[in-house]
């Protein structure tokens, strides 16, 4: 058994902490995000505001707490619909070749030919910001990614004895990717899912920082951080806090991913030190 | 090496048919119908026939796409409000976003180099934990809120630079920073690994066992190997930069097409959306193309593969 590391335990202890505000906003704050108190806008952190209040007199802790909320609901289901679409189509592309092959990894090629963060930007102009259209921009961008490790992955497992066993078996092609193949190559996909996450909420608090993302008038960190570049002058905590939420939650994701690849990457376990 | 480079410039045509399908069908994701929007929807019928005629909606999508590539070559891809040509004013813009981008390249790679060989080295020591947290700081760090942080600080606070503007060079400073953070942590990170990598290899213990001295192995034998994959990656991020230079321009108001991009959301100005994308996303596919042919030349074992 392998043993998990530092930072594993780190990033999970951080997404945890994000999750558990997330859930339990209602009974952490009693102020409501979206209220507005003019007369009290811009007021420093206190003890009956703990983070301040911004530009519109809103509540700044609640908002960071009703915010993860979003980050999170759109980084989790972005990523798990961009891991189904890239899982299914990778592996129909690793493991029946020719011409499914040909088609599915051209479309990828092409796709991840055209800057991932501007294809986002263009569709959110176009679309009308939502939710849902977000999770829909992610995950229609973000599959290919998933489907290249898929397919690699793919391409190694079908030729191992256990997938001629169970052909010879009678197993059907259905059966061997569902029941044997992809339990072997969930783990990069995991890796990848979690460096996708941490990249989910930036691209979503980016949108919405240019004012594309979330409805405006919605509790996302993006949209804060919006708020408060339209005041030039005004204190930094308006601006500080929302970010370093953005930043802890990222770190914590990456931390995930660098430490379960370290976990798995058997290469630079055994690097010895020379120097 | 011909064979190389016709095979890469045979793949680049997909690509770029690609690449203008999907900025053709940009327009089709608008909630309605084009005409409306840029009319409103008071706009007298025959106002409304005429702009669907000259936007060619009236004919089959096909013919729609033809007119539509035909629209980019000959320059009649035009903004809505001004109806001139989106080139002029795109390449226009041009010159500061490459800028902007060639200064955040370089000191991304000025710090990344030595902070990765020096982590590398080592590796294991508290030194190498802190410089690794530090990138991986830098890659979780949002443009948008390392931009303003650094404003608030060093123009601010410390009225060292500009707060916005392109005027000079010390305008040029903050925004490159931004722009070359996360870069810097990655290529650090990639530096790094890569490092660590080569000095497993044989021929280091080799350059050791002739007792070689510790900087010729590392700046000789170690760096100039090292340094293949992370300048490859390098050159990709060099298109990634630019469509990053989209949030720093915008907080920075640097006056390149970033900015232009963001300005055109905002005044649901489609056709110069759809140009700056199609300018960017060109630019992309051009790096990478230019990083494919050098990794080529570099390393013959791509060129044969």
């Amino acid at each position: 058994m392998k043993k998990i590391n530092l930072r594993t335990i780190i990033g999970s202890g951080i997404l945890a902490m994000f999750i558990l505000i997330g859930l339990c906003a209602p009974w952490i704050t009693s102020y409501d995000p979206k209220a507005t108190m003019l007369e009290e806008r811009f007021s420093p952190p206190s003890h009956i505001h703990w983070l301040g209040q911004d530009k519109l007199g809103s509540d700044i802790w609640s908002k960071i707490i009703y915010g993860a909320r979003i980050s999170l609901v759109v980084s989790c289901l972005s990523t798990l619909f961009a891991l189904i679409i890239g899982l299914c189509l990778g592996s129909a592309a690793g493991y029946f070749g020719s011409w499914v092959e040909e088609l599915i990894m051209r479309c990828v090629d092409i796709l991840l030919a055209f800057p991932g963060l501007l294809l986002i930007f263009a569709l959110a102009a176009f679309l009308k910001p939502s939710l849902i259209n977000l999770i829909l921009i992610f995950s229609l961008v973000g599959w290919t990614g998933f489907a290249r490790v898929a397919r690699s992955q793919v391409l190694v497992e079908k030729e191992k004895d256990f997938v001629l066993a169970a052909h010879s078996l009678g197993a059907g092609h259905f059966y061997i990717l569902i029941r044997h193949i992809w339990p072997n190559i969930l783990a990069p996909l995991m890796i990848q899912a979690s460096f996708f996450m941490g990249g989910v909420i930036i691209g979503e608090s980016s949108l919405s920082f240019l004012g594309v993302g979330v409805p405006p008038d919605a509790p996302s960190w993006g949209n804060m951080l919006n708020l408060a570049k339209q005041s030039a002058f005004q204190p930094g905590f308006v601006a500080i806090f929302p970010g370093l939420a953005i930043m802890l939650i990222v770190l914590g994701f990456n931390f995930i991913g660098d430490g379960l690849r370290d976990l798995l990457d058997p290469k630079m376990k055994h690097s010895q030190k020379m120097i | 090496m011909q064979r190389f480079v016709l095979r890469r410039l045979t793949l680049l045509l997909p690509i770029l048919f690609g690449i203008s399908i999907i900025v053709f069908s940009l327009m089709y994701f608008i909630p309605g119908n084009p005409v409306d929007l840029i009319l409103g929807e008071n706009a007298l019928p025959q106002d409304r026939a005429y702009l669907t005629h000259l936007l060619h909606l009236d004919e089959p999508l096909h013919k729609q796409y033809v007119f539509f590539v035909k629209d980019l070559f000959t320059g009649n891809l035009r903004s809505i409000h001004t109806r001139q040509s989106v080139w002029k004013e795109i390449f226009s813009r041009f010159p500061a976003t490459l800028e902007l981008a060639v200064w955040a390249m370089g000191f991304a790679l000025v710090f990344a180099l030595p902070l990765g060989l020096w982590a590398a080295v080592k590796q294991g020591t508290l030194i190498d934990y802190s410089a690794m947290t530090l990138a991986l700081l830098g890659i979780s760090m949002p443009h948008f809120w390392l931009g303003p942080l650094l404003i608030l600080i060093f123009a601010y606070h410390l009225p060292l630079f500009p707060i916005s503007g392109n005027e000079g060079l010390l305008s040029v400073i903050l925004p490159a920073l931004t722009l070359g953070t996360a870069l810097m942590a990655l290529l650090s990170r990639l530096t790094r690994t890569s490092t660590l990598e080569v000095l497993q290899q044989d021929y280091i213990r080799t350059a050791w066992a002739k007792g070689l001295s510790r900087e010729k192995i590392l700046l000789k034998h170690t760096l100039k190997n090292a340094l293949i994959p992370v300048l490859t990656i390098a050159g990709i991020q060099t298109g990634a930069l630019l469509s990053g230079a989209v949030i720093t321009e915008t907080v920075f108001d640097w006056p390149g097409i970033g900015t232009l991009l963001v300005e055109a959301i905002q005044s649901r100005n489609y056709p110069m959306v759809q140009g700056c994308v199609l300018v960017i996303a060109c630019l992309y596919v051009m790096v990478n193309l230019i990083t494919d042919l050098m990794y080529g030349l570099l390393d013959p074992r791509i060129r044969y593969s």
